[in-house]
């Protein structure tokens, strides 16, 4: 399954040296040491000739920036740090251009196979016909939204944004961990790391750019904006009125929604600045009513209409379910997109790509066992220590188990909650997340990452901003990435040109002939204390 | 513009007029209170301060002695007291926060400096040269806030509903200062020379920035009926009652000239701008300066009101 036991070194390939007892400091001056892959060339030169102070300094200003500009999150249950900032380190993760040319079909493929998907479960249900997809899992998932039964939204585009979250095992193989197709964040982080990194280390783009230069990310709020106007209702001229609805400042995102909504140019609307009547959406103004043809929301499907969902919620707004079926709103992502990313449909979306694009997934799905069937269940629970287990409805890194690193005590606990409700989760083997080399208190040192890159779909088709949210698990050996359990992020850089390299120059190959004995490029625990 | 918007621009320039108008209180007091007792100083000078701030009730309710230990950190840092300085400054914050994208960025940054500044201090002040700080920083913090987005931002509603709110509490701040003073400002047949009401006037004008205004436009020694034709009457001051509605009525113009009509919120301000500029301060004197003063505060209070029906906060 392509699962390897050691982690693949971004930089450098697997090379002879994870177990870095003698290590010396990776990007060692002399340039001895496994060679690096093309794509990493100037930030091995850059971080070689630049001293540990600098990468400091820098880092604290990169801190002070996001800081300033009040770039941050909420964690929820944590009153103390009801605004934290997530670590950002300042090297880099690259990929080459033929490496992102592989992940921007793969996940095209992916994108559209969840559109079509959508469109077949609350239409047709062919796939259920056809056996690709168990009919009780669909129909009885909670995620499954009665709401849309029957419906098309328009343009038959049901997720405009989707974030799908990918990791790294080996040079040319990427597992889809997750495909979030509800609400995904983390774009505005994509956006404001490059930002701090044209300003913080210009002489590396700089080196960058001379070699065929770093792809821009700056288009993606034009792009959003297309993605959106072209999915307006079709009573409205060139210029649909848009609006971004968020649940408040208290939501952990809310950061990303000021920030979106002031890069696409429209207004920040809560649920109480807007009112549905004749099924047209309108929003309160100082000018009087304005009515909004589309809206990107970043409030959950339960809490959007308290007439159709949760009659609790504050957050929506009543009556708005009965403007997007009376063809006067379009929002986005549409309603009912939560069972294409519950995660026990995850584990078919292999025999869902092929059935719905007739060709063979080009991203991998990680091997899942759903806790739902009684051997998998079985499994799982004699091999709890090697397993992730999640949550089929959670996210965010909130209720699951890394196997490995919990204590038997938190194994057992979490047994019990298994047996209880086993529809509830699923459980994966525990990958070899690739690693990048990050900055830490003990100098470059290389730590997981992952990667969310994000796909906009509109009327015109399927597009990807080349780069994405790369996380980084900031402490040593951790696998878990989320910000809010103590992840931080990196700059993405897709590198323009198409050229593969996975060594740089004239390689002499492999590292055998340099021995285990030399210094190792990644420093020991405290080797530099 | 959004209304809830428009609302929260105006809260955050009432929340941070009201952090202005006490730093500079608690500044005056201070002074004050350093003289004996005999010459107004001591604990009357801090029963003064809570009830120009207008929270006596929610300090009493607290059971707290009346010094400068304890009225300070009230109307500090107290995380209790809906008016303490760090509250406004958090409300001032978490209003520009729900509105960020109309900010620049330069003022959000100030709003968020300030914010981030009280919160250096904590919730405890451990010395009077602290009280004083705070104060120092707070005032400073909130001179960038005003240069900034005077600088910055665009002249467009965005910034006038922010002044509005500024001007809205600023006349409302002033009032009641000159209210808990007015005993102290009505003509007298006594000679005033050399009174020691004399500290409890200087304190009041230094409340509102205004000593050296006072002897610049007056040119003489301080005169309490002078004090309140001052505050009250001049339209250069810019924290007297008749600036404070002059601003009102041109930011609602400016408003009501961008939404292409008028409501009851132009005719409020522009109404009490006549009345008042009919008037001056004998009159008032002799109809009761306490009187207009309630009055004042009543029908700013309907200003505010019928600027948020107008729209539609």
């Amino acid at each position: 399954m392509g699962v390897t036991a050691r982690a693949f070194d971004e930089t450098y390939g697997f090379g002879p040296y994870p177990d870095a007892s003698g290590a010396g400091p990776l990007f060692g001056g002399d340039g001895a040491g496994p060679e690096v892959r093309a794509a990493y060339a100037q930030v091995a030169a850059w971080l070689r000739s630049a001293p540990p102070e600098l990468l400091e300094t820098r880092r604290r200003q990169a801190e002070l920036f996001f800081r300033r500009i009040g770039i941050t999150f909420a964690v929820y249950g944590d009153p103390d740090a009801s605004e934290r900032l997530i670590p950002f380190d300042i090297v880099p993760r690259v990929l080459a251009g033929s490496e992102w040319a592989v992940l921007e079909e793969g996940l095209t493929q992916r994108v559209q196979a969840l559109n079509l998907f959508l469109a077949d479960v609350y239409g047709p249900r062919e796939c259920i016909r056809a056996g690709v997809v168990p009919e009780e899992l669909v129909l009885l998932n909670p995620q499954y939204c009665m709401a849309a039964v029957g419906r098309r939204p328009a343009k038959d585009v049901w997720v405009h944004i989707a974030g799908i979250d990918l990791v790294r095992t080996g040079p040319d193989e990427f597992f889809v961990l997750e495909d979030n197709a509800r609400t995904p964040s983390g774009v505005s982080y994509m956006l404001e790391n490059r930002e701090v990194m044209l300003r913080l280390v210009p002489e590396l783009i700089h080196a960058v750019s001379e070699r065929g230069g770093l792809r821009p990310v700056e288009t993606y709020p034009e792009t959003l904006l297309e993605t959106l106007t072209s999915v307006a209702p079709n009573h409205c001229g060139a210029e649909p009125c848009l609006a971004l609805l968020t649940p408040g400042i208290h939501n952990s995102a809310y950061y990303e929604h000021s920030f979106l909504a002031d890069k696409l140019g429209v207004e920040l609307v809560e649920g109480s600045d807007l009112f549905v009547s004749g099924d047209v959406l309108f929003m309160r103004t100082t000018e009087g009513p304005k009515r909004v043809d589309v809206l990107y929301r970043r409030v959950d499907d339960d809490f959007i209409d308290p007439l159709t969902f949760r009659q609790d919620s504050v957050l929506g707004v009543p009556g708005l379910v009965g403007a997007v079926h009376a063809g006067n709103l379009t929002i986005a992502n549409a309603l009912g997109t939560g069972i294409a990313d519950d995660k026990a449909i995850y584990s078919y979306m292999p025999e869902i790509v092929r059935f719905f694009t007739g060709r063979d997934p080009i991203l991998h799905n990680v091997p899942t066992w759903r806790c739902r069937e009684a051997d998998a269940l079985s499994y799982v629970l004699d091999n709890l220590h090697e397993l992730v287990v999640k949550e089929t409805d959670g996210s965010g890194g909130y209720g699951m188990l890394v196997g490995p690193h919990a204590t038997s005590e938190q194994r057992e606990q979490f047994a019990a909650r298994l047996k209880a409700n086993p529809q509830h989760y699923i459980a994966q083997p525990t990958l070899a997340l690739s690693t990048c080399p990050t900055l830490t208190a003990a100098g470059i040192a290389p730590r997981h990452v992952d990667l969310r890159p994000f796909v906009l779909t509109g009327a015109n088709g399927t597009k990807i901003i080349p780069g994405g949210l790369t996380r980084v698990a900031l402490k040593e050996g951790s696998l878990v990435v989320n910000s809010s359990q103590g992840g931080g992020t990196k700059d993405t850089w897709v590198l323009d040109g198409p050229e593969v390299g996975d060594m740089t120059g004239a390689s002499t190959g492999p590292f055998e002939a340099e021995g285990g004995d030399i210094d190792g490029p990644f420093p020991g625990p405290g080797g530099l204390d | 513009m959004l209304s809830r918007s428009a609302s929260n621009l105006y809260w955050m320039g009432r929340y941070l007029e009201r952090a202005d108008f006490l730093c500079r209180l608690i500044d005056a007091t201070v002074r004050l209170a350093s003289l004996p007792a005999s010459h107004g100083g001591a604990g009357p000078a801090w029963e003064s301060a809570i009830r120009s701030a207008a929270v006596d009730d929610g300090f009493l309710a607290r059971n707290l002695p009346m010094d400068e230990a304890h009225v300070g950190w009230f109307l500090t840092l107290d995380p209790e007291n809906p008016s303490s300085i760090r509250r406004c400054l958090e409300c001032a914050r978490s209003n520009g926060r729900a509105v960020r994208t109309s900010l620049t960025l330069e003022t959000w940054e100030a709003v968020n400096d300030a914010w981030h500044e009280v919160q250096r201090f904590g919730t405890t002040i451990p010395d009077s040269t602290t009280l004083v700080r705070i104060a120092e920083t707070i005032k400073d913090a909130l001179l960038m806030f005003d240069g900034a987005a005077h600088r910055t931002q665009l002249r467009e509603a965005t910034y006038w509903f922010l002044r509005l709110g500024t001007t809205v509490e600023r006349a409302d701040n002033t009032a009641r200062l000159l209210d808990v003073k007015y005993h102290l400002l009505l003509p007298r047949t006594e000679p005033v020379g050399g009174s020691l009401d004399y500290f409890q006037w200087t304190t009041l004008l230094r409340t509102v920035s205004a000593l050296t205004a006072y002897r610049w436009v007056y040119r003489e020694s301080v005169k309490p009926w002078l004090v309140a034709d001052l505050l009250i009457f001049n339209r250069a001051m810019p924290r007297s009652l008749i600036a404070c509605l002059e601003d009102a009525v041109w930011l609602l113009d400016q408003l009501a000239a961008s939404r292409g009509r008028r409501g009851p919120a132009n005719r409020i301000a522009s109404t009490s701008l006549r009345t008042l500029a009919g008037s001056n301060i004998d009159t008032l004197f002799q109809s009761g300066l306490h009187e207009f003063l309630v009055d004042f505060v009543g029908e700013n209070n309907r200003l505010g009101n019928a600027i948020a029906e107008q729209y539609l906060f």
